[in-house]
């Protein structure tokens, strides 16, 4: 059997003091460094660009030419924010990296510094992850005690500082342009866009954004250079990443693997769909993502093969739902979190998502007169949605079509049958974690 | 009333140190919130007033601010804020009869503190957790894969001053307020307590060491869709 499973990031997270400085440097930390400190910064950006890395956060912008579009010499204080505000539904990456080894987040943050010329770094963590905010501030400590971060680190003349920011709980700050607003102290909605943070972010000076994963793959691409990473994973997209797998399955957790890696394989490999159930439908990237469903087993999970599916590989989200789930339920659940998130800044979000939701709890009601005003009330949420995406101000509200549109195309007969015996016609106990203990 | 002139002198020095922090002062309004909700529990009109003193801005201003994010509470807070997440994974996986227990259990509906003042029960949005549902938070710490009746044990702990321990965190809970001080920057030194990576966060590593796949170092074999050359 050929390796699937390439535990980078994670290789040593099964070590009890692995979030210290200590262990890190003991699995080879801190070596990127200095090899980074000795190139020029082009060259940091050039590396990072043959590496080909894409950003981790779900959109997939290629990270060296982000970096690559901050102006240089022109006078401003440059700035990287880290987005450590992982808050898409299905998404749970970032929160144990940072758990387990911030120290990789913290030498990536000082190179991308380096390269794009900031001597400052705000890591933006959402509120709700009270000890990795306590391991951020450790490893911050640490690094600064053992002057990696500070004024002139390891003689170079190079100075760095980093700030860690907790949140307060908006899952719209995980759009770039509202974090910067919420980092200023704003009430956090989506900028308007151009002009873009590259030439105008924190304090309309040239900033980064990049998300947790994506900085802290930096130190591996600056120690083994851009061809070794750029081995992994598919011709477009380059190199390995963390596949979440959550749901019913018999083993859900974080899968280090190329991108490429077929949910098939990922299942083979730990143990499949919970005993005695079936695959129905599956997320490839988060609840934002379009669904899947059985026959997509087998589509390489990378950013071209999922999008010529139908979908998107997102943050490789991977939640899974047996037969036993109600998917009306499920998509009628995402679309209240993005009724609850939605900023209210502009009205196709902020209006849509109430009426989408209203539908949707018809829907699930099974109130509808006949099928045919139940097909109606279909054509009408499709028919919100397209009125949504595309009008939105920022991708929150592209995101409420996903589910919804998706789960209509595959399930439609679900939708009807919730009319026909007017209410759901699944037990919610039987799709519980502890279904099977209270069954004995 | 505003805050007193003891705890003013008691915050002066931390809030000084948290506006320090950024290149303009009004990025630290969201610590400083953290801070005052540390003092009071909850953000109250003196916490709004005084984030306001400190930082120039109108009170209307900070109002504005403190009412878009949803962790600063407008009203006291008990001792431990339980957070049970029905976001769809977890609801699909028990959040939601976890929920209806616990609101049975308590006598609360969703917002409610009990008359002891030691639980405040909410429902929550995805906590970043899905690997581990269905998942409770407790002041913000994760309590992983629970079930009505270990969710019913852990609220009767917390109200009885059992000790109560975090499945990926500190060694021992926090109080509400002094998890909010945590947020505004100030560590309890508690950081390296606790193994936090639970047993999904080492799924794929360890079938991976079964299977003798440890890459380490440019000299792995060949990947599954690429790999080292």
């Amino acid at each position: 059997m050929s390796t699937i499973l390439t535990p980078e990031l994670s290789a040593h997270w099964d070590e009890p003091d692995s979030f210290t400085l200590a262990a890190y440097k003991r699995a080879g930390g801190y070596q990127a460094l200095p090899k980074a400190l000795a190139m020029s910064p082009d060259q940091v950006i050039q590396t990072l660009k043959d590496s080909a890395l894409r950003g981790r956060g779900g959109a997939g912008f290629p990270t060296g030419n982000k970096w690559g579009f901050i102006p240089q010499g022109d006078g401003k204080p440059h700035y990287l924010v880290v987005n450590a505000d992982e808050s898409e539904p299905g998404a749970c990456k970032d929160v144990p990296t940072m758990l387990a080894n911030p120290q990789a987040l913290i030498e990536g943050a000082i190179i991308t510094c380096y390269a794009i010329r900031a001597a400052e770094a705000f890591i933006y963590v959402r509120g709700e992850v009270l000890h990795v905010a306590r391991r951020l501030h450790l490893a911050v400590a640490e690094a600064r005690e053992a002057g990696y971060l500070g004024d002139n680190i390891l003689g170079s003349g190079v100075s760095v500082r980093i700030v860690v920011h907790s949140g307060a709980g908006a899952y719209i700050c995980g759009e770039e342009t509202a974090m910067l607003d919420s980092l200023e102290g704003l009430r956090g909605q989506p900028r308007l866009k151009p002009p873009f943070p590259a030439i105008e972010g924190l304090y309309a000076c040239p900033t980064v954004v990049n998300n947790v994963e994506s900085i802290a793959s930096v130190p591996y691409i600056l120690k083994y250079g851009a061809a070794d990473f750029a081995a992994f994973g598919t011709e477009r997209s380059k190199g390995f990443g963390l596949f979440s797998l959550s749901g019913h399955v018999t083993t859900p957790g974080q899968y280090e693997a190329p991108f490429g890696t077929t949910l098939r394989e990922i299942l083979d490999l730990s143990g499949g769909i919970r005993a005695g159930h079936w695959l129905k439908f599956w997320t490839p990237g988060g609840s934002s993502t379009p669904l899947f469903t059985e026959q997509h087993l087998d589509v390489p999970l990378d950013f071209e093969s999922v999008a010529a599916a139908g979908s998107m590989v997102g943050t490789r989200s991977l939640q899974i739902f047996d037969e036993t789930t109600c998917v009306v339920r499920v998509v009628l659940r995402w679309c209240q979190f993005y009724e609850h998130e939605s900023c209210g800044k502009c009205t196709p979000c902020r209006e849509g998502s109430y009426w989408v939701v209203q539908l949707l709890e018809r829907l699930e009601r099974g109130d509808a007169a006949s099928a045919d005003d139940t097909e109606a009330q279909l054509d009408k949420l499709l028919d919100i949605c397209d009125n949504i995406t595309g009008r939105a101000f920022c991708a929150l509200g592209d995101s409420i079509q996903a589910p919804v549109a998706s789960s209509i195309k595959y399930f439609r007969d679900e939708y009807i049958e919730h009319q026909r015996i007017g209410g759901c016609p699944f037990d919610p106990a039987a799709s519980t974690l502890f279904a099977l203990e209270s069954a004995r | 009333m505003a805050f007193s002139e003891e705890a003013r002198s008691r915050l002066a020095p931390r809030a000084a140190e948290i506006i320090g922090r950024y290149p303009r002062s009004r990025s630290a309004l969201l610590p400083l919130l953290h801070l005052v909700q540390s003092e009071e529990g909850y953000v109250s009109a003196d916490g709004i007033a005084y984030c306001a003193e400190q930082l120039g801005l109108t009170e209307a201003d900070v109002t504005g601010v403190v009412s878009f994010y949803t962790m600063y509470a407008r009203k006291p807070v008990g001792d431990y804020h339980v957070g049970v997440c029905t976001t769809a994974l977890c609801a699909v996986m028990g959040g939601d009869a976890i929920f209806a227990d616990l609101q049975e259990h308590l006598g609360l509906g969703n917002g409610e503190t009990t008359a002891d003042r030691k639980v405040t029960l909410e429902h929550i949005e995805c906590n970043a957790a899905c690997d581990y549902a269905p998942v409770v938070m407790v002041n913000w710490e994760f309590f992983d894969n629970q079930t009505p009746q270990s969710a019913r044990d852990l609220v009767d702990g917390l109200r009885t001053g059992a000790e109560v321990k975090p499945t990926r965190g500190a060694s021992r809970l926090c109080t509400w307020k002094q998890a909010a001080a945590i947020l505004a920057g100030f560590s309890d030194g508690q950081a390296a307590e606790g193994h936090t990576a639970g047993p999904a966060t080492l799924a794929g590593l360890r079938i991976a060491k079964e299977q003798g796949w440890t890459p380490d170092g440019g000299s792995s074999p060949q990947a599954g869709t690429g790999g080292r050359q």
